[in-house]
């Protein structure tokens, strides 16, 4: 008798896992947002614009070709006519041809890509490796020196323009210390040496063997992507101070000090295990918001990568290579957004059925 | 009264802040032996204070002193951190109110048990895993194996409390505080949580530091009764002489309490004297 | 404590007993001991310090400056720091000091016109989506999820490219990536304001949708919003800066500091100051405005409340 009411508490306590909807409605959410962000391009690209044909080819180009693109465009057509052609065009992935290389767009951001992947990768790598420890660490001390302090550093970490630290890492850790191996992914002379496999340079270094080239790419990209992810750092070390002081007031952490875990125990033990998901979401985040240091960052350091890509394009007007680029960046966001809350699936047992 | 495992005697705990100084607790003395000994009063009148105080698992903010708080034999409040980390759990257990709250939801509520155990003995995983399911199965959970395994949110009200008292009995203590273990849970169930607890008391000769508000329940439920307001104790008596209370306040909530077959007329309500709150005498 | 008594009390001893009396009291207790707390909080003030200085520096600009910060003087390019040029001077021989205290002023001026924009925006779209609520709020709040979808800057970079380069253009493309946040603010404000009693007197008196939108929720709303604001200045420093730095935001000659930055480049590896200089002006206005507004979040969330 009293198993059966107890499983039906337990069954019962299912229901309320159910918070995150079917996965029909999480599909359809994503759809609604993608279309969101095709039409967001489109306004930038084409409709804000005072003539989108120069805003594509520059002013430098012939009538002629002012002509085919003009038709190519459609812009005799109605406005929605242009809208449907724009979302079946980037559907297939036909988001036009370069200027500056004259290759298709879809290309171009292929072979650079890895390069910001890689770059990213390892800034929040040392953003969470570093920024977690530190907001835990300021939890425990709440309100004491080294709280304030690191409040205080957090805060900087914030406030520093992120292409200004770029160059000032490059006279410090270049010029005066020789501690970095400057610009570039690798030395000038190693360049072209490995041919891409993943296209992370590191890796494709490894798997050939070519040992100089990694020691290389290894000095070159310690420093950007320290500087990359400080401000992620800043981010993260504040995020997970507040989460674990919310985590710190909970009662089962009596309950874990009554049985006589010590306060690093219990911090460690419990209550950072409540934090994990938030602390997916958040990581997620900030490795997304790494994309915007990465377009600043990228011409500090002339890094070869998505972020140095679409400056490039933007400073020849080049809009077809910049909406794809933009476009790149919001489809990403999301993937990250999913991503997180898959992860949050998986950490959380009250999500799970 | 047995010899008292826990003698306290004008225990005070003080909070400072930046605007005041509040005296949560004051003067409070007593003596729990192998008895169930109640602290009783409305929320605020510093009685969960009492039971985190004695186990010094208040926030830093707060300061605790005390004329003497011995538990067998040792000064509680001059033992180190280390020493009172033995101390916890191994010697003196407390239980929550709402084990919804008290029990970690991202760890089987199993592992929880297990970790209890081995926080205080150097056993391998398996063997305290064994003795997590033998201790389950004594706080009247019948599918030890099962429940092992189950997330917090899985379980009942009812069943997280056993959980709980099965966790907090683990490592053998002396001393349990509960701190309204029975306040977040159905009537029925509240029975079944009662009727473990006092049987632990009677087999196994435990201290029962059980703090309440309900008048009622500790009347029939606890050997002693100290009744708290605004921090101090203002009146001890023995639970089956409650209605004996001489204290205005004692009086004035045995009144204000609705009884079934009683006229229904209008509860009485308390009239809040100053000189409730006025400091007691110390005790030596 | 008798009535008597009571009245007999210091503007101090009100502000600060335990006893209130009414609905007001309680009110400026708050602030009190809020403005206490923040007072207590050296971090605070030194961020509201350096926020008033910076307006004197743009205010007093031609008063404080040494020279003029257009005049070039290629026979003294690239000076280190010294008497005679504070913070030394660039490849055209213009006096760093001096272009920096001047790009002050652009500095506020974006800020001030990002906000002044946002806010209305922001609020308009919030107000409208919580109070309306449904298929309405579905729609504004979808349209604010795919602009939070992006990074600010790179969001800001595509508007600021189909706008093309210049100032007024970066204010826009700025304020059009900055208002989603506001909107969501105002939308919970608003649907909390909305399902008070006094919403529902002033419904049942005949008010309608705009009247209750225009004169009960807004004023509700806008102390929340302004405090949003402030606490995304910060945000918006770096932003222009970024865009300035990209060469999208005020065009050269004018003294923008993320500009400044970028046009040093080039010479940094001899002459550290050109990027040391107006970069340290980024890092010390943006690291107030985040000390005030973090002061100023204490102060405000009650959470943090002693």
């Amino acid at each position: 008798m009293r198993r059966g009411l107890e499983a039906m508490m337990i069954s019962n306590a299912g229901i309320l896992r159910t918070r995150f909807g079917t996965g029909l409605s999480l599909v359809a959410s994503i759809l609604v947002t993608l279309f969101g962000l095709l039409a967001l391009t489109f306004v930038i690209g084409r409709v804000m614009p005072v003539d989108p044909v120069l805003a594509i080819i520059g002013d430098e180009a012939n009538q002629e070709t002012y002509n085919r693109v003009y038709q190519q465009l459609g812009l005799d057509q109605p406005i929605y006519v242009q809208f449907f052609r724009y979302v079946s065009d980037m559907v297939q992935g036909n988001f036009g041809v370069a200027i500056l290389t004259g290759k298709p767009v879809i290309d171009d951001i292929i072979r650079v890509f890895p390069a910001t992947v890689e770059l990213a990768t390892l800034a929040i790598i040392f953003g969470a490796g570093v920024g977690i420890p530190l907001g835990v660490y300021a939890a425990t001390k709440r309100d004491r020196l080294a709280d304030h302090i690191i409040r205080f550093l957090t805060l900087i970490g914030y406030s520093t323009p992120v292409f200004w630290l770029g160059l000032i890492g490059l006279i410090l850790f270049y010029a005066k210390l020789g501690w970095s191996g400057g610009t570039g992914r690798v030395e000038i002379y190693y360049t072209g040496i490995v041919q891409p496999i993943t296209g992370f340079l590191l890796i494709d270094s490894a798997i050939t063997g070519e040992w100089d080239v990694f020691w290389s790419a290894a000095r070159n990209i310690w420093l950007p992507a320290v500087i990359l992810g400080t401000s992620s750092m800043a981010y993260i070390s504040r995020m997970t101070r507040s989460f674990m002081l919310e985590q710190l007031s909970q009662e089962y952490v009596i309950t874990a000090r009554i049985k006589g875990l010590s306060a690093r125990q219990v911090v460690w033990r419990h209550a950072f295990l409540n934090i994990r998901v938030q602390l997916v979401t958040i990581v997620a985040l900030a490795y997304g918001s790494l994309l915007e240091g990465a377009v600043l960052i990228e011409t500090v350091f002339s890094w070869p990568g998505f972020g140095a890509y679409l400056t490039s394009n933007l400073m020849i007007g080049d809009m077809n290579a910049v909406m794809a680029c933009v476009l790149l960046v919001g489809i990403l966001f999301i993937g990250l957004n999913l991503l997180s809350d898959i992860l949050y699936r998986v950490f959380d047992p009250r999500t799970r059925s | 009264m047995t010899d008292p495992i826990l003698s306290v005697r004008n225990l005070n705990v003080t909070y400072l802040s930046s605007r005041a100084t509040l005296n949560a607790v004051r003067n409070v003395s007593f003596d729990i032996g192998r008895e169930k000994v109640a602290i009783v009063g409305e929320s605020g009148s510093g009685k969960s204070t009492v039971g985190r105080a004695v186990v010094r698992l208040l926030t830093p903010s707060a300061k605790i002193t005390a004329d003497r708080m011995d538990f067998e034999g040792k000064n509680l409040l001059s033992l180190s951190e280390r020493k009172m980390q033995d101390v916890r759990g191994r010697r003196i257990s407390m239980i929550l109110q709402d084990p919804k709250y008290s029990l970690n939801p991202v760890v089987t509520v199993g592992e929880q048990v297990t970790e209890a155990y081995r926080v205080h003995n150097k056993v391998p995983h398996k063997e305290a895993k064994e003795r997590a399911l033998a201790q389950l199965a004594s706080v009247q959970i019948r599918d030890p194996a099962h429940v092992y395994d189950l997330y917090p949110h899985e379980v009942s009200g009812g069943m997280g409390q056993r959980i709980m008292i099965a966790m907090m009995l683990i490592p053998e203590p002396s001393l349990i505080i509960a701190d309204e273990p029975t306040s977040a849970l159905d009537v029925t169930v509240k029975l079944q949580v009662l009727a473990i607890l006092d049987d632990l008391v009677r087999d196994r000769g435990i201290g029962l530091m059980f703090i309440s508000h309900d008048l009622n329940l500790v009347q029939s439920f606890c050997d002693r009764v100290l009744i708290m307001y605004a921090g101090q104790v203002v009146e001890e008596l023995r639970g089956d002489e409650l209605g004996d209370a001489k204290h205005d306040y004692t009086k004035g909530l045995l009144a204000s309490l609705p009884r079934i077959g009683d006229r229904r007329g209008r509860l009485s309500v308390l009239d809040r004297k100053d000189s409730w709150s006025m400091p007691v005498e110390k005790r030596p | 404590m008798t009535v008597d008594t009571r009245q007999n009390l210091t503007l101090r001893q009100w502000m600060t007993t335990e006893e209130v009396t009414n609905g007001r009291q309680a009110f400026v207790q708050k602030v009190y001991w809020g403005a206490v707390g923040f007072l207590q909080n050296p971090l605070a003030l030194i961020g509201l310090a350096v926020i008033v200085v910076l307006l004197l520096v743009a205010a007093f600009a031609p008063l404080i400056a040494t020279h003029d910060p257009l005049a070039q003087d290629l026979g003294a390019a690239l000076q280190p720091p010294s008497a005679a040029h504070y913070f030394g001077t660039d490849e055209l021989g213009r006096d760093i000091f001096s272009r920096i205290v001047f790009g002050s002023r652009i500095t506020l001026y974006i800020v001030m016109l990002v906000s002044v924009i946002v806010g209305p925006i922001g609020m308009a779209v919030g107000m409208t989506a919580g109070y309306f609520g449904g298929w309405t709020d579905k729609v504004l709040m979808r349209v604010t999820d795919i602009f939070l979808s992006f990074p600010s800057l790179v969001l800001a970079l595509a508007f600021a490219a189909a706008l093309g380069p210049g100032l007024e253009n970066a204010v826009i493309a700025i304020a059009l990536t900055a208002w989603p946040p506001i909107a969501r603010l105002a939308r919970a404000e608003t649907m909390t304001i909305r399902s008070s009693d006094f919403i529902a007197a002033a419904t049942l008196q005949g008010a309608g949708s705009i009247r209750i939108l225009r004169h009960y929720i807004f004023p509700l709303c806008l102390p929340s919003v302004i405090v949003r604001i402030t606490l995304n200045m910060a945000g918006i420093i770096l932003t222009a800066a970024g865009l300035g730095f990209l060469g999208l935001g005020a065009q050269p000659p004018a003294p923008e500091w993320g500009a400044m930055t970028s046009a040093g480049r080039r010479f940094m590896l001899d002459s550290w100051w050109v990027v040391t200089m107006p970069g340290s002006a980024i890092l010390i206005v943006s690291l107030a405005f985040n000390l005030f507004g973090d002061g100023l979040r204490d102060f405000l969330d009650p959470r943090h409340g002693r």
